[in-house]
């Protein structure tokens, strides 16, 4: 395997539904380089998000082999994952996944609940994060006091508050309107030029997709 | 500690839902801790029973007497050191609703020395023994009728017939909380005296001996011996220790108390339901934060220890308002018991046990309440869990 930040080597995932096997992605290999920001386009039902997840490491691929950030996570175990997850990778939700009892600073401090950082940091770091993205007034909000554009904000600054190399955003854009989806695209753009963020994105949206350095189509579970 | 203002915050979500499951389980720990403590103050006569004290009764049944003259042989007996006895009275005071409390014509002379956790003053004990129709009332006995010493009062015989007069000349106290404080003596020699003229052939008998032995762990050869004597008697005796002589009485209520302890267990059953559905219907609603948590990196310890903390806590505040609202239920229980009251259970306290139960009751349904929930938000799949969003 070469220096790639992601690697993926012959993988293949299926799932079982009435005992019969149902084929999602078949003989994918990929490269994804450090600094890379890869959109995975495709029609629904093609594998696009189940291919982000096994990059993600939160599910598993049937074949293949899985290596991100110099760790072969296909092979690690359910709390090792777990770990490698909380210090390599960054998510990023269609629906954002705020916890609805949370601010937005706690939420954004959920991460760092699983660090050794002491309260004081683990506060400083929140709120250099939601400073990043520009929330630095809206932290005492709860998720309801915001909009969209902005929940999707306090899911970025939760995604880089641990400073991971990798970040993953599933139609990070799908539930925005126009102007909200520009500005999260920004983000995303500034998170991978200036802060140097390897992104892997999936989209529907071509505008969306645009911004990517790289697009790669998958078509019933291939790359094309 | 972060997980526990989580845990804090996730309790408020749903705060009528809280409330509500919190009001449940207190109900039923209070239902629970009053059941107990029914049940503890049914015992609470064992607890006051005397290991170095016997009880010799008619071997037919209590309804039965034995002659006075029991008393010289028994005493003989080795390993005896003192007898006294009693005769059941029975006497209606006002009414028959006022008359439930025990009621004994007593050896006057040795009573007070055979119970020592009677306490009586001795001045009292004197003006006692002084008086052919003078009666000693417990505390308790006394605030309920306002008896005070001096005072004079009349009963009714129901199985020895006539008025009877007495004069309130002791009260005692009781050394434990579990003495029976509600009991009325007075000379057995007065009831004696009354049946000789009026029913000759009842006179000289007694209910009961009570006897003291030197050495409890000979309690069961010193009974033997008791009951050997009177073999073949027109009266054969059967001896027992005062524990089984109280326990013998407790089981005529056995069914009452079986049903009693059938209850509490159905009220365990009902709170663990009512905490169990609430924590299934709350991981139910938050698997997808479930999900999002464990992609984050939270691991199936932090997942658990949300679940669980959260019904424990609700476990512990609903115990926490049931043991405090067993406090106020056990009054108004007595309450409505009334003048029964004193005679049923003569130590009716909400015991340290009781609440140290009812805690543990709390703590346990918290956490079996939270078992299904935590394995089903430990088990699901990440994938499966972020479906369920929105």
């Amino acid at each position: 395997m070469s220096d790639a930040l992601i690697e993926l080597k012959e993988v293949y995932k299926s799932y079982y539904r009435n005992s019969m096997e149902i084929p999602v992605l078949q003989n994918i290999s990929l490269a994804v380089p450090e600094g890379e920001f890869l959109a995975l386009m495709g029609p629904s039902g093609s594998g696009k998000t189940t291919l982000l997840n096994l990059i993600a490491g939160i599910d598993r691929p049937s074949r293949g082999r899985v290596r991100v950030a110099g760790t072969e996570i296909h092979s690690l175990g359910e709390s090792d994952l777990a770990r490698w997850r909380s210090r390599n990778v960054g998510f990023i939700f269609q629906l954002y996944n705020l916890l609805p009892v949370l601010t937005a600073l706690e939420n954004v401090e959920l991460p760092l609940f699983l660090t050794p950082l002491t309260k004081r940091e683990r506060r400083e770091h929140a709120e250099m994060a939601l400073q990043v993205v520009g929330l630095a007034d809206r932290m005492k909000h709860l998720p309801k006091q915001l909009s969209g554009g902005q929940e999707q904000r306090v899911a970025i600054a939760r995604a880089i508050v641990t400073d991971p190399p990798l970040l993953v955003a599933d139609e990070p854009t799908g539930d925005l309107d126009k102007t909200s989806a520009l500005e999260i695209l920004d983000l995303l753009g500034r998170l991978n030029g200036e802060f140097s963020k390897t992104i892997v994105m999936v989209t529907h949206d071509p505008r969306a997709a645009e911004r990517a350095h790289t697009i790669r189509q998958l078509d019933k579970g291939e790359l094309v | 500690m972060e997980l526990l203002r989580l845990i804090f915050k996730n309790l408020t979500r749903h705060k009528l839902r809280s409330a509500l499951t919190v009001l449940g389980i207190a109900v039923a720990i209070s239902a629970f801790g009053l059941i107990r403590t029914v049940i503890g103050a049914w015992y609470s006569g064992i607890e006051a029973s005397a290991p170095n004290r016997l009880i010799a009764r008619n071997a037919v049944s209590l309804g039965f007497s034995l002659p006075l003259s029991y008393k010289e042989s028994i005493r003989s007996v080795p390993g005896v050191s003192e007898v006294t006895y009693a005769h059941w009275f029975g006497g209606i005071y006002i009414d028959e609703k006022h008359s439930q409390f025990p009621q004994f014509a007593v050896g006057a002379g040795d009573w007070f020395d055979l119970f020592p956790e009677f306490l009586i003053p001795l001045d009292q004990k004197s003006a006692f023994l002084r008086e052919r129709n003078a009666a000693v009332v417990g505390v308790k006995l006394a605030e309920r009728f306002g008896w005070k010493i001096g005072d004079a009062i009349r009963m009714r015989g129901m199985i020895f017939q006539g008025e009877w007069d007495f004069v309130i000349r002791g009260i005692y106290r009781g050394a434990q909380k579990s003495t029976d404080e509600t009991q009325f003596v007075f000379h057995w020699e007065y009831l004696d005296e009354r049946l000789r003229e009026t029913e000759p052939w009842r006179a000289g008998h007694v209910g009961w001996f009570v006897v003291k032995i030197a050495d409890p762990s000979q309690a069961g050869a010193i009974a033997q011996e008791i009951d050997q004597r009177f073999k073949n008697s027109i009266a054969e005796t059967l001896t027992e220790t005062e524990k089984a002589f109280v326990l013998g009485f407790i089981s005529m209520s056995d069914a009452i108390l079986v049903a009693l302890r059938i209850i509490s267990m159905v009220v365990i059953g009902v709170i663990l339901l009512v905490l169990s559905n609430t924590m299934a219907m709350t991981a139910r609603e938050r698997l997808s934060e479930y999900a999002v948590l464990k992609t984050l990196g939270f691991e199936a310890r932090h997942l658990i220890g949300l679940i669980t903390g959260e019904s424990l806590l609700i476990g512990l505040l609903g115990g926490i308002v049931g043991i405090g609202a067993t406090f106020p239920a056990a009054r108004l229980f007595e309450d409505a018991m009334g003048e029964a009251m004193g005679a049923i259970f003569p130590a009716f306290e909400v015991a340290f046990t009781t609440q140290v139960a009812c805690g543990l009751m709390a703590i346990g349904v918290g956490l079996a309440a939270a078992a299904f929930p935590a394995w089903r938000a430990v088990h699901i799949r990440i994938v499966e869990g972020l479906r369920r969003v929105g």
